[in-house]
């Protein structure tokens, strides 16, 4: 029953974010707060996973091709759709889920456990409105990172090629543009977009809804993060079936 | 003014309110006391409309508070202050843009409009050089008086606070008392303070109003206290030997 009380309170937290808007001036500044505090800083932890699980998967892929009918091209056309279908929406989602969505949860518990939002609801301000639309908003630049989560993934694919010696500049450079199907990245993108809205909301609920002290700040943290993952993991494969399978 | 009729409030099966009935008047300060657990915190949340009683009417000044719309509730609660137990400043704004926060969201004032009503409220409440620090490089009193200044900034009609005087020691919270009183006075608004400060009884309750288990025990002012023969009252507010001393002093003064 309680799982069903928090899809539904879940879903009138996302009605309530809505209305009574807080004014523009004070919005804009939340929301350049949120994009520094969500998107830019996490820009750094993005680049250096990328970077290197892209060299991983390409150095795994070339690991395991040892026959020698199989062309070298292939390295790089497994490291492209590895990245750009899964690894860099889902798998930097899910770590974003931890860093995101946990400094999410604990800013806006510890903001409860203080009182502050009940300040911000004696003072006449829709509290939702003004501490979880931001993020929403601010998350919609998500997929500018999972862009440059896709370009350094298989720029470290290509280092690892040239670096470890696995094969050369050119085959890789022609297995990533073997078969290119754009709607993959639309596909990635649309994937993207349900999965920024996931990592603005579910951890805001879990902030906002919470009760007690500091420790179930801490609960809620890894609560929100566990919740965000298995949402995330669900909606992946509900959506590659419906926008990849024939 | 604020009126209170028979308001009762539960949660599940816990009966908290079980009908209560008072009036806050302009210009005073009021205290509402009792033990944990007696029902003061829930009884000023339905004052401060955060939680709606299932029973019972709130008015302020005379307009139900049930029976206002969403928009006059809005502008109802731009009237009111809130200085909160643990202080309740926004951690990621200094202690200048705290006190500025009401101004940003319901006035139409220039920047420096704000900044020089905000250093005007800050310098009555005693802060001239703490402008620009963090809340948390603040002492636990600084923090009370931001929070005081944050709650008269947008010259409210109501000012509540909840255990103002919780944490600080015995001279900082005759300060906090004393403000507390001396910006009621300035600007004949109508303060509700819950306590379990006896000092500040002593000092600031021109009304009291004891609760006891959700009922209101006992209601008079700081100058009848000392006469009541109310048991209730008389158990909790002198429960320390040294207020029983002072009880025994005024009665024998009083003859």
């Amino acid at each position: 029953m309680s799982y069903l009380h928090n899809i539904g309170a879940y879903f009138i937290m996302i009605a309530e974010m809505f209305p009574k808007p807080t004014k523009w001036s004070v919005m804009r500044t939340l929301i350049l707060k949120d994009i520094d505090d969500l998107i830019i800083g996490s820009l750094g932890i993005v680049a250096f996973i990328s970077f290197f699980v892209g060299g991983v998967v390409t150095i795994q892929t070339a690991l395991n091709i040892d026959n020698p009918l199989i062309p070298k091209y292939l390295i790089g056309f497994a490291t492209r759709q590895s990245i750009i279908l899964e690894f860099a929406p889902t798998f930097i989602s899910i770590i974003m889920a931890g860093k995101v969505g946990s400094f999410i949860t604990s800013s806006i518990g510890t903001m409860r456990v203080t009182e502050q939002i009940d300040a911000l609801e004696v003072m006449g301000i829709n509290a939702l409105n003004y501490l979880v639309f931001p993020k929403f908003i601010a998350l919609m630049l998500y997929p500018f990172v999972i862009s440059i989560a896709m370009f350094l993934g298989i720029l470290g694919g290509m280092a690892a090629v040239i670096f470890g010696g696995f094969g050369t500049l050119e085959d890789f450079i022609t297995g990533i543009q073997m078969d290119f199907i754009p709607f993959h990245i639309i596909y990635a993108f649309i994937k993207t977009f349900v999965f920024a809205f996931l990592l603005a909301t579910i951890p805001s609920f879990y902030g906002f809804y919470m009760k007690g002290g500091a420790l179930e700040v801490g609960k809620a943290s890894t609560k929100s993060f566990v919740w965000t993952s298995v949402v995330i993991i669900l909606l992946n494969y509900i959506l590659t079936q419906l926008l990849l399978s024939k | 003014m604020i009126e209170v009729k028979d308001i009762h409030k539960s949660f599940g099966d816990a009966h908290i309110l079980k009908g209560i009935t008072t009036t806050f008047e302009k210009g005073k300060t009021s205290l509402v006391i009792g033990q944990s657990g007696s029902g003061k915190t829930v009884f000023l949340k339905c004052l401060l409309g955060l939680f709606s009683p299932e029973k019972g009417e709130i008015l302020y000044d005379d307009k139900p508070y049930s029976n206002l719309t969403d928009d006059e509730k809005r502008n109802l609660r731009a009237e009111i202050g809130m200085v909160f137990q643990g202080s309740a400043l926004f951690d990621s704004m200094t202690i200048l843009e705290n006190v500025m926060f009401p101004l940003r969201m319901f006035t139409k004032q220039s920047k420096s409009e704000m900044e020089e009503r905000a250093d005007f409220v800050l310098k009555r409440v005693n802060l001239e050089n703490a402008h620009h620090k963090m809340p948390s490089e603040a002492s636990g009193g600084m923090q009370k008086r931001v929070a005081i200044a944050r709650a008269i900034v947008n010259k409210p009609k109501y000012l509540f606070c909840d255990e103002p005087n919780s944490g600080l020691d015995p001279k900082t919270s005759i300060v906090i008392d004393n403000l507390i009183q001396e910006i009621t006075d300035e600007y004949n608004i109508t303060t509700v303070i819950n306590s379990h400060d006896m000092n500040s009884v002593m000092e600031i309750g021109e009304k009291i109003v004891f609760l006891k288990d959700g009922l209101k025990a006992w209601e008079g002012s700081n100058k009848t206290i000392f006469k009541t023969d109310n048991e209730v009252v008389t158990d909790f507010v002198y429960s320390s030997e040294l207020f029983k001393k002072v009880r025994q002093m005024y009665l024998e003064e009083k003859g």
